[in-house]
Formats: C-alpha cells, sequence, structure tokens
C-alpha cells in the first residue's frame, strides 16, 4: 500500500513526529511504500538543521533525515507553514531576503498542494497531531 | 482519468486559540483546486469556527473569520456542523455564519452550505469518506 | 467501507475519546495512541465510554505507549486488543481510511 503521512506538530513537545517515525518505520517494514509525509502547523520545526538534543535521546530532525536518506522518502515542509515558523531553504532566503537557511537534509519546501497531491495518489493517508 | 476523491476535513478546535482551525481553512482553499469531492466537518469546539460577530482588533492579530464566506466561491457546498456541539455550547444555527454557494445548475441560486447533522448522521457522513484531514 | 480512528489523548483531559466513539459507525475499529491508552484502564471513570461501545466498535490499544507509562496490559479493560507498531499499520491496511481525532 501507499501511505500519505501528516505530521501536524514539531519534534519533542508533542509525540506525534516520533508516533509518525515509528509507524513509517513499520510501514516500510511491512513492504508498504510512503508517498510522502507532509509536515504541517508546527510539524515544520522536524526539518530544522540546528537541534542539538542530549546525545541519550533521539535525534528527531536526523532521524527523519536519515529515513528519507535510506528510502528515497519524500519529505516535504510546508512552505506557508515555514515561512511563519522560520524554517528556510536556500530558495526561501534568497526570495525573502535572509542572511541564512536552515533547512534539514532530506527535507524540501513546497506548497499545501503537496498534501493534497499525497491524499489522492497514496491509498491510505494518516494524521499525527495533538 | 483519476478518481475523484471524497475528502473531509476535520475541525474540532475553536478558532485564535490555536493556529489550527486558520491553517486548516488554508488547505481548504489550496484543496479546491484539485477537483475532489470535499466536505468540512465542524464538531465539539470546531463549531465555534464558524461564529459571526468576530473581532479580532483588541488582539491585534488577523481575523480570518471572514474567510469561511469565501468557501462558497471555492465551490465548497458540504459544510457539515454536529447537532449535539452547538447545544451543548448554547449555540444555534442563528449564531454562526450564513454561508452559501451559487447552483450554476439553477441559474447561479443561492444555497445554504451548513447542514446541521446529528451525531449518528456525522458518523455515516465520515464513513463515506476517503481522506480524513484533522488539524 | 470500515474507518479506523486513532485518539491520543487520555478522555480524562480531552472529550476527543468521547467524541471520536459517538461519531464512530457499527463495524469500525478505535486505536489509542500516545497519552489515549490512559483510556484504556480498568475501572476509571471514563472506561464505561469504551465498554459501551464494544458490541459495535472494536477498540485497540498501542502497546508501545502502554508501555512507556508504566501501565500493566493486564489491567486494561477485557477485549481491548494490544497491537504493536506493525499492528498499527495493519489496522490501518485493514480499514479502508483512517480519521485521527487530535
Amino acid at each position: 500500500m501507499k501511505f500519505a503521512i501528516q505530521v501536524n506538530e514539531g519534534p519533542y513537545t508533542h509525540e506525534a513526529s516520533v508516533t509518525a517515525l515509528n509507524f513509517v518505520k513499520a510501514a516500510l517494514e511491512a513492504g508498504h511504500e510512503i508517498f510522502r509525509v507532509f509536515f504541517y502547523h508546527d510539524g515544520v520545526n522536524n526539518g530544522t538543521r540546528y537541534t542539538t538534543p542530549p546525545q541519550d535521546d533521539i535525534n528527531i530532525a536526523n532521524s527523519w533525515s536519515a529515513l528519507a536518506k535510506e528510502h528515497n522518502m519524500d519529505l516535504v515542509v510546508c512552505v506557508a507553514a515555514a515561512q511563519r515558523r522560520g524554517i528556510v531553504d536556500q530558495g526561501e532566503q534568497e526570495r525573502n531576503g535572509k542572511d541564512g537557511n536552515n533547512i534539514a537534509e532530506g527535507f524540501r519546501i513546497s506548497g499545501l498542494g503537496q498534501l493534497i497531491e499525497a491524499g489522492i495518489e497514496a491509498d491510505r493517508t494518516v494524521v499525527f497531531g495533538d | 482519468m483519476s478518481d475523484v476523491k471524497k475528502f473531509c476535513y476535520l475541525n474540532r478546535k475553536a478558532p485564535y486559540g490555536t493556529v489550527y482551525a486558520w491553517e486548516s481553512l488554508e488547505v481548504v482553499l489550496i484543496g479546491a483546486a484539485f477537483d475532489q469531492d470535499c466536505s468540512l466537518v465542524f464538531a465539539d469546539d470546531g463549531v465555534y469556527q464558524l461564529m459571526k460577530g468576530s473581532d479580532t482588533t483588541g488582539l491585534g492579530i488577523k481575523n480570518f473569520s471572514p474567510t469561511y464566506s469565501a468557501l462558497g466561491d471555492y465551490d465548497i457546498k458540504k459544510i457539515y456542523v454536529e447537532k449535539e456541539s452547538l447545544e451543548e455550547r448554547g449555540l444555534t444555527l442563528d449564531d454562526l455564519q450564513h454561508l452559501v454557494w451559487e447552483d450554476e445548475d439553477e441559474d447561479y441560486a443561492e444555497k445554504d452550505s451548513i447542514m446541521v447533522v446529528t451525531k449518528d448522521e456525522l458518523a455515516q457522513v465520515l464513513e463515506e469518506q476517503d481522506v480524513v484531514l484533522s488539524f | 467501507m470500515s474507518m479506523l480512528h486513532t485518539v491520543n489523548k487520555s478522555a480524562y483531559e480531552r472529550g476527543t475519546l468521547e467524541s471520536c466513539v459517538s461519531k464512530a459507525a457499527k463495524g469500525s475499529s478505535v486505536l489509542l495512541i500516545e497519552d489515549g491508552v490512559y483510556s484504556a484502564v480498568k475501572g476509571g471513570a471514563k472506561a464505561g465510554v469504551i465498554e459501551k461501545a464494544m458490541g459495535d466498535v472494536s477498540f485497540y490499544v498501542l502497546g508501545p505507549d502502554v508501555k512507556a507509562r508504566g501501565l500493566d496490559e493486564g489491567k486494561l479493560i477485557d477485549g481491548i486488543k494490544v497491537v504493536d507498531y506493525s499492528g498499527f499499520v495493519e489496522l490501518t491496511v485493514n480499514n479502508d481510511k483512517v480519521a485521527s481525532w487530535l
């Protein structure tokens, strides 16, 4: 089956991102395909390169990046939500005159249409939030 | 030709206390361009999102409540509001914005978009959906 | 067509479980995840919400979330099935669609 995943919350404050990570891992292990993971609301904060959690705890952002790399998974951060919350890639940095960017590896910034498209293309859509 | 899916936007939170109401509406407006079969559901504190008379000037933040009245222009015709949620909160349909859509098959006659439904009717509406987006 | 509902908050914190169960059609399934697992403890004031609905709706609870919270599986409401993440995935596959009650 093809899955579309929506993650509504950022790392650490809510369990949503970890639940989503574990669900995605289990789905991949069972041979399913993840069409796209779409990060919305504070979920965009999973896409920052700048977290430094304690060494003895999960690094949530890195976990998503690693999963994306290993499985060629599409991780999309919503542009509107990212602009509000300061998650910036090179393109957004240039377009909006910011002095840097902070998007984590494996994530890309795109529009809400990507979420709808994922819902259309996938067999199942699962939302993780608060 | 790809199949049209039934998309349901499940709104259960009050506006302004959190961002979910506004950012959910943004998805609906973008989603309208994809020509899917869209329904909006407002239940629990989500019914507060549709109240009329919102004035955010004292907060200094954007008032997005008028945006609901544009839903008809985006071809959103099915807005389900749970009866029990309204009653629990001492609200009636009169407290909500009057949302309409124009039926081009009937000379652009204005029709009500809001349907007040019981929890049992809402259960059936949900069972008919293909994709449920929650915020 | 059957729906899998997920509930991620405790019934003692929010009305989410009650709201979900009131809209869960006969033959659907409800999976309690994250803090939602607290609602599954036998003898709690909100246990009745689940017990009354069990004839029509199948209830599940996510095992890793139960264990994380130090809850004893033996103390869960009789008839609630404990699943792990692969079971969660199976539930989404075996039902036609998923509604998350946040």
